[in-house]
């Protein structure tokens, strides 16, 4: 069985071809673009929000796009437990729309960054790290000027007890290091997921990362971890379904 | 009434003024007075060049579309079509770095998706005064953060380009954007309004104040009182871009439209009776029905206005309503604001009254046209001259190289590139930094290199030597990705052209590219010309920008120029010779810009592209790299920077130069002959290579191993260069970002 993705289409979104050719040609799955003014995510299994500048991130980061006709089925859609990924300007858009805690200021040293970065995988249960090893470092690049991630001590704590820290920044080793959190991110969170575990945001590109040719095919493990969740019985044995 | 305030204030000449009225048969209006500068200035006629520009060649069996409309476009094969240009934005990046360098990008990606194609890579090739001076450092930061601003946000990866530094851009900088889409070669559409009743178009941004006569202030030189220009420049919408371009390739999907332009330089206008002209159409439009952004705005001003995103086009009578649609759904209103008529005169209304009234013809085709007087400049022959012994004693060989590594021409320029989102898309398969950019074909089994190049001290010293080491070393770029070069376009930077010296060297240039491009079988399919680059009487190094396009056939066979494999030998293409004039070596360490630039045998350039490109193609070899500004020794170094570590020991035959044995190792090392490069294979394809070489005439040398990690240069028996690969690196890794350490990395 084929899964299909609803790859939401904001004004701006400028990801959205590369999300498509990612689960379309590499993984081989179903892929639909979805405008952001239609009223359905037409039966997709997984959703994802591309990156891109929407409505120019001329206000703050996915402050507008929020407000878009689809976001009221993608709310639904995450309440229901099912799988939905924000990568950059998508994990602000989350934020935004307040599907996921935090916020995003600029990278601190007020620059747009772009590079292959690590990432160490925080924790496995989640719909999108499920074939992950916790602990296990993706080489994956980054692209954003508004990915230092931000939030209040007690939001952390309560990220931090739940286990809704899925990335982190660290050198190749998997060593925190605070050069290696390029943006300035609190706590170096490069991604986090929502208390049911099926929302996760990430700066990163993933899709970036899934052929050796383009330099790195280390985002494919989380593409390929959302179709085991829903293949793989050991997904039942950690509540993914 | 027109007085001679008037004509001067639009830079008309009295010759020019003379010519307008013989064209009208009568006095022209304000409006129209407006309307004829902005298309007779040097920007938009080409008045002083498009003699000269008649020498390039244009013409080949891969070549779409030539010069004329708004981009060149080459078949690369799989009913492909490469859609590319280069265009300047100098002048207002000076005035104003970021949105300068932004709308720069905005409007050549205008041109190429006009073409029907989609933009998938940025290029750029940028020019400024040294970096010790704090107002340099300001502009380009903010150029480079304009540049990312516009092309990260409307995600179209900048994969590549070229930055170099010298006193004489100080006040004038260069920014050069080179664009690549790609298109059906049987969907390309062009900028043409035909069929009489067809409907004109106008969509995108709203028609402000800004920019009025940027096509003006792109004619004429700077002087102290330039920032007071700072309100002609437009500023950049990439969102507003981003809209308008998902939208027209959506509407080209359909056979509704006819024709479409962007509104670039001179704005409505310049498309209005462009587009007119290349159809042998007339084109009526009322600016009422133009949106403003502004109250109270004058025909005069709207008709010049140079707000940026906004496009016009023609739409077949009876699908009006469907292209609407289609614009809608992207938020845009495109509305009707004339048709097409059978006159062939540009016709302006304003709520009915008739403002302006020209033949399109005379606007685009019958601008004046000039032989500037050229001259050689008297000084060239000092130029020219070179006394060696004034460079003895040389410094010793480790302390040229490591200043050379740390010169921010040579260095990394990472400090600029990942500020550039250059991997969206998921095309770009050489990373960026890395010698020509390389984006791969999704659908097929092709990719495509470009490269942007220019040598502002060659030309210098040698305008025409300059111009064709130009065309050389980028097409040896795409050649030493294993790209067959294809085709180029051009953006000619030069100071005034009422000079005699400065003609002459555009001339001079021109011969030059004509001659390399026809002796390596790529032609100009279009280009740009910037002129007026001076401030205050002191003019830019002449400074062609060739941009040249390959193909690889077989993406799998694609090359780096970074060493792959330890054991690996090292092979040098081609032949040094004693080539000092004009080197990145003179300039750092003697602070001189003098003497000869190399000799290009275009012969020997051609045979040995082609073999690289075979051999590459056959996997034969496993990386290759051009020697340019620094000579072999940086070269060298290069393939070993980020290897991971890989070293070198190889042994270099030196240069003898009578009396000065020390300088003959200098030469060795620093020296920058054309036509060579660095590839590395394997022990057991080494012979095969050399000897298929020689079958073509190539002169080869099998100049040592990669092995440790030690950069370890001899020339002849003496060991000159010995250090470890990771110092060198980390000098090289700095030579740009420590100017601008004032942020850390």
């Amino acid at each position: 069985m084929k899964l299909k993705f609803a790859i939401v289409v904001f004004p701006g979104s400028n990801c959205d071809h590369d999300a498509y050719y990612a689960v379309k040609q590499v993984l081989g799955q179903e892929a639909e673009f979805v405008w952001h003014k239609e009223a359905s995510l037409r039966g997709a299994n997984v959703v994802i929000l591309p990156g891109g500048f929407s409505y120019g991130d001329y206000l703050r980061s996915g402050a507008i796009a929020r407000f878009s006709p689809i976001m009221p089925r993608v709310a639904e859609f995450a309440a229901a437990g099912k799988p939905v990924i924000g990568i950059c300007n998508g994990f602000q858009i989350l934020l935004e729309a307040g599907l996921l805690p935090g916020g995003m200021r600029r990278n601190r040293h007020l620059k747009f960054i772009c590079e292959h970065v690590n990432v160490r995988v925080e924790q496995s249960d989640t719909p999108f790290t499920f074939k992950a090893r916790v602990g296990q470092v993706l080489r994956i690049p980054i692209a954003h000027g508004e990915g230092n991630y931000y939030a209040d001590k007690e939001t952390v704590t309560g990220l931090e007890k739940n286990r809704q820290i899925i990335f982190r920044y660290t050198s190749s080793d998997g060593e925190l290091d605070d050069i290696c959190n390029v943006n300035g991110s609190t706590a170096a969170i490069a991604g986090i997921c929502n208390a049911g575990r099926n929302v996760v945001g990430l700066m990163p590109h993933p899709e970036r990362a899934c052929e050796p040719v383009v330099g790195s095919a280390d985002g494919r493990v989380i593409l390929e971890s959302v179709l085991a969740s829903f293949t793989d019985d050991s997904t039942a044995q950690v509540g993914l379904r | 009434m027109i007085d001679q305030d008037a004509i001067e204030a639009h830079g008309l000449t009295a010759d020019e003024y003379r010519r307008i009225l013989d064209i009208l048969g009568r006095e022209p209006n304000l409006a129209e007075l407006g309307i004829f500068s902005v298309m007779w200035s040097e920007h938009c006629s080409y008045k002083s060049s498009r003699r000269h520009l008649q020498r390039l060649p244009t013409k080949g069996a891969r070549v779409l579309q030539g010069p004329g409309e708004n981009a060149g476009a080459i078949d690369v094969g799989d009913g492909v079509a490469a859609v590319f240009k280069i265009e300047s934005h100098n002048h207002p990046s000076f005035i104003e770095p970021y949105q300068g360098a932004a709308t720069g990008v905005g409007g050549i990606i205008r041109d190429i998706f006009t073409m029907g194609a989609r933009p998938i890579a940025l290029l750029d090739s940028l020019r400024f005064g040294l970096l010790d001076d704090p107002h340099t450092r300001r502009l380009v930061e903010g150029v480079v953060a304009g540049i990312a601003g516009y092309g990260n946000s409307i995600g179209i990866p900048t994969v590549g380009g070229e930055i170099a530094f010298d006193e004489s851009y100080a006040g004038n900088p260069l920014v050069n954007v080179f664009c690549l889409g790609v298109a059906k070669t049987d969907a390309l559409i062009m900028g043409r309004a035909e069929g009489v009743g067809n409907a004109v178009y106008y969509v995108g941004a709203k028609t402000g104040r800004d920019g009025i006569h940027g096509a003006t202030m792109a004619s004429a030189e700077f002087d102290e009182n330039s920032a007071e220009k700072r309100p002609n420049v437009q500023v950049g919408d990439p969102f507003m871009e981003k809209l308008l371009l998902e939208a027209c390739l959506e509407v080209m999907q359909t056979d509704a439209l006819i024709g479409i332009q962007d509104m670039g330089a001179a704005g409505l206008t310049c498309s209005t009776c462009e587009m007119g002209a290349r159809g042998e159409s007339g084109i009526e439009i009322d600016v009422q029905h133009v949106p403003q952004r502004e109250t109270g705005m004058t025909p005069y001003e709207i008709m010049l206005s140079e707000s940026q995103e906004r496009m016009l086009f023609i739409v077949r009578q009876g699908r009006e309503a469907e292209v609407e649609r289609i614009f809608e759904k992207w938020d845009l209103h495109a509305v009707r604001i004339g048709q097409v008529t059978g006159d062939g005169l540009l016709r302006v209304k304003d709520r009915g009254t008739i403002i302006a009234e020209i033949p399109n013809k005379a606007l685009v085709d019958d601008g004046p046209i000039y032989d500037r007087p050229a001259e050689e400049p008297v000084d060239l022959g000092v130029r020219q001259d070179l006394d060696l012994a004034s460079l003895c004693p040389p410094p010793a060989p480790i302390d040229a190289f490591t200043a050379l590594l740390a010169s921010p021409q040579i260095s990394s320029k990472r400090w600029v590139y990942r500020q550039y989102d250059h991997m969206v898309r998921t095309n770009t398969v050489v990373p960026a930094g890395m010698g020509a950019g390389v984006v791969r074909l999704k659908g097929t089994n092709r990719a495509i290199a470009f490269s942007v190049d220019g040598n502002g001290r060659y030309c210098y010293l040698d305008p025409y030597q300059g111009a064709m080491l130009a065309v050389a070393e980028s097409s040896r770029n795409v050649a030493c990705s294993g790209a067959l070069p294809v085709g180029a376009t051009n953006c000619l930077n030069f100071g005034n052209p009422e000079r005699c010296d400065i003609m002459w060297q555009f001339s001079r240039a021109v011969d030059g590219i004509s001659e390399a491009c026809r002796a390596l079988d790529i032609p100009i399919t279009g280009g740009n010309v910037s002129l007026y680059n001076e401030t205050n009487g002191e003019a830019i190094h002449p400074t062609p920008v060739l941009g040249v396009v390959g193909v690889i056939d077989n993406a799998d066979r694609i090359l780096g120029r970074v060493f792959r494999n330890e054991g690996s030998i090292v092979v040098l293409v081609g032949e040094s010779r004693v080539e000092f004039g004009g080197s990145e070596y003179l300039k750092v360490m003697h602070q001189l810009v003098r003497g000869r630039p190399p000799i290009v045998s275009l012969a020997r350039e051609r045979a040995l592209q082609k073999l690289v490109v075979a051999a590459a193609n056959d996997a034969v070899i496993e990386s290759a790299h051009d020697c340019s500004e620094g000579g072999l020794a940086v070269a060298l170094a290069e393939c070993c920077f980020q290897s991971g570590g890989l070293g070198i020991d190889v042994v270099l035959p030196g240069q003898k130069i009578e009396g000065h044995p020390d300088l003959g190792v200098v030469a060795t090392l620093f020296g920058e002959t054309a036509s060579q490069i660095v590839v590395s294979l394997s022990e057991s394809q080494a012979d095969s290579f050399c000897a298929r070489a020689a079958t073509v005439g190539v002169p080869v040398l099998k100049i040592g191993r990669v092995e440790g990690t030690r950069l370890r240069i001899k020339v002849d028996s003496a060991l000159v260069i010995d250090v470890p690969v990771i110092e060198a690196e980390q000098i090289w890794e700095t030579g740009l970002s420590r100017h601008f350490a004032h942020e850390a990395a």
